[in-house]
């Protein structure tokens, strides 16, 4: 345990040294600025003590992260308004739940995609360059098209950041699908046709059961992508909730400690989710004997 | 022909064009295998023992020549359900256990779930494994393994067994083991077998008839009845006759290798 634990330690300690010492070199400037401008001189200590405090500092410290994402989520909890609009967790949920209908409608598109390219030539011969091609094509330059026209069908909400994941996250399950679909040996294939198996006993009692483990490695990454989604889907609209909204928020007043508690909670939204696949991957794999 | 041949090739030939020219993995071949034979193929590698197999099981499309399975082309007597194959590895689901991977072509072959039980009951208790229905095939050794993959092929109404060189992965002990029982388990069902083997005196322990094979192009160069009874003790194989046997095969093994240099 001591021997996991301990390189562990060393690096993480090693991050906040370096995030610390970042915080000094590039607050520094704006502490001695308004030092200079009071007529103060500051010795060594108060000009490490002020770039660590600052309210709006370039690079805010891990403890000005640490307790304003305190007071947004533990602190409010406490004070009985754990899911106000002020905190975290409703952003966080905002989010999720844009995530998590896009993460669905993003694997069912990406596994139906690859059926459809395993079992019709045709598919097999043309859906794969556009599939590659819809990913070339920045993030940042699709979503503001697709929730206007959305909106303008009189779609606005939690679908349009919906279909942002899904446009991110079928592209993992698709790729791994076909490679998965595509894993029983010549020799099972075979076997199969002595039994003059149909098509679709083939699928679901072979090709299928076959693929789990490229499923799941695709859906740990459909998963993070469909994260990113719908936290770019939240920008252009102007939302008012989700990471992506405090994000925006915390960038047009200047707020860079709410901009990095948002991204450290999505981090932590983003380990939470595809460690729950990771489990879900664990248990199954491991009850199908494939481990 | 006779009404009783349930394989017969005539003049079959299967050429596989390959990046480095044609490859004559058959040529010529003419065979009948009447019911309740034991007929084993053997020859060095590449003399299209597993393609003539294939062939049959219409895993592969001959380009010349005839064949017939059961009467009709391999293709209607594989829909037809007509022959279990056994390959060379045992295959098994790592995902079913191994009453779920003897029960697969049932279910596939929409058998009744009554009537599923008790075959996976009957056929693991013929290939020695009743009370490891449960086991999954990570638990088995290989011999094992095998011989589930064996009760796979027989658990449904087959009277044809095509076997690949079934026993080519596993030690010579597992595998005297393995030829007795599937002697045994020959000699109490009705079944037509064809078994590709590399081995000489597996061949002529298990045979009633032997056709040596040999390679460029693939084809027979003999056919031997063998004189052995049905009944065959493991102790035959010390027996002259058995001997004599063994003798010709390994004699037409040489000649086929002989006219091929
Ligand atoms: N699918 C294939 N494509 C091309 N050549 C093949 C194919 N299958 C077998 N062959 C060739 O046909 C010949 C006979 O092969 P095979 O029937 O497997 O021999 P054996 O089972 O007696 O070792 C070999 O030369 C082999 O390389
Ligand atoms: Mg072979």
């Amino acid at each position: 345990m001591m021997r996991n634990v301990l390189p562990i330690l060393t690096v993480v300690a090693t991050l906040f040294a370096l995030w610390y010492g970042a915080a000094v070199a590039l607050n520094a400037p704006w502490a001695r600025d308004q030092a200079a401008r009071a007529g103060q001189e500051l010795g060594f200590g108060a000009m490490v003590a002020e770039t660590w405090s600052q309210e709006k500092p370039k690079l805010p410290a891990p403890h000005q992260v640490a307790a304003e994402i305190w007071k947004t989520t533990g602190a409010m909890v406490l004070a009985g308004r754990g899911f106000s609009k002020r905190s975290l967790f409703y952003h966080s949920w905002i989010t999720f739940s844009a995530t998590a209908l896009g993460f669905l409608l993003g694997t069912a598109l990406g596994v139906a995609l690859a059926i459809g390219i395993v079992y019709n030539r045709t598919m097999d011969m043309s859906v794969m360059p556009w599939v590659i091609a819809s990913q070339t094509i920045p993030i940042l330059a699709i979503a503001p098209m697709i929730i206007v026209v959305l909106n303008a069908v009189g779609i606005s909400g939690l679908l349009p950041k919906a279909m942002i994941s899904m446009y991110l996250s079928f592209f993992p399950v698709v790729v791994g699908m076909v490679k998965g679909l595509r894993s029983p040996s010549a020799m099972q294939l075979d076997q199969m046709r002595t039994w003059n198996a149909t098509p679709s006993q083939t699928f679901w009692r072979l090709r299928l059961p076959s693929s789990m483990p490229y499923l799941f490695t695709s859906l740990k990454v459909g998963m993070a992508a469909s994260l990113v989604g719908a936290i770019v889907g939240e920008l252009p609209t102007g939302a008012v909730a989700g990471l992506g909204a405090r994000l925006l928020a915390g960038s047009y007043y200047g707020q860079t400690i709410q901009i990095w508690s948002a991204l450290i909670t999505a981090a932590t939204l983003a380990a939470a989710l595809v460690g729950l696949i990771g489990l879900v991957q664990r248990i199954t794999l491991k009850r199908m004997g494939m481990v | 022909m006779t009404k009783n041949t349930v394989i017969s090739a005539t003049d079959l030939s299967l050429t596989f064009q390959t990046n480095d020219g044609p490859v004559h993995a058959l040529k010529d071949v003419s065979l009948n295998v009447e019911k309740g034979d034991f007929v084993s193929f053997i020859g060095p590698s590449g003399c299209g023992k597993t393609t003539f197999l294939r062939v049959m099981a219409d895993l592969e499309q001959q380009t010349a020549g005839a064949i017939t399975v059961n009467g009709v082309s391999p293709e209607e007597a594989r829909r037809s359900r007509a022959y279990g194959y056994v390959f060379q590895a045992a295959g098994l689901y790592p995902w079913r256990t191994i009453g779920g991977n003897v029960r697969l072509p049932l279910e596939i072959m929409g058998y009744d779930k009554s009537d599923q039980d008790a075959r996976v009951k009957r056929v693991l208790e013929l290939v020695d494994l009743a009370g490891f229905e449960k086991k999954f095939p990570w638990q088995l050794s290989g011999g094992m393994q095998q011989r589930a993959s064996i009760a796979r092929a027989l658990a449904f109404d087959a009277d044809i067994l095509l076997m690949d060189e079934p026993f080519g992965a596993l030690d010579e002990i597992v595998r005297d083991h393995l030829n007795e029982q599937l002697l045994h388990l020959w000699n109490r069902t009705d079944k037509t077998i064809c078994f590709v083997t590399h081995s000489i005196p597996e061949a002529v322990y298990l045979s009633t008839k032997i056709v040596v094979m040999s390679p460029r192009p693939g084809r027979i160069t003999d056919v031997i009845e063998s004189p052995l009874p049905r009944d065959r003790p493991l102790d035959i194989r010390d027996t002259a006759e058995f001997l004599e046997v063994a003798h010709r095969v390994r004699e037409g093994l040489r000649a086929g290798h002989g006219d091929a240099v």
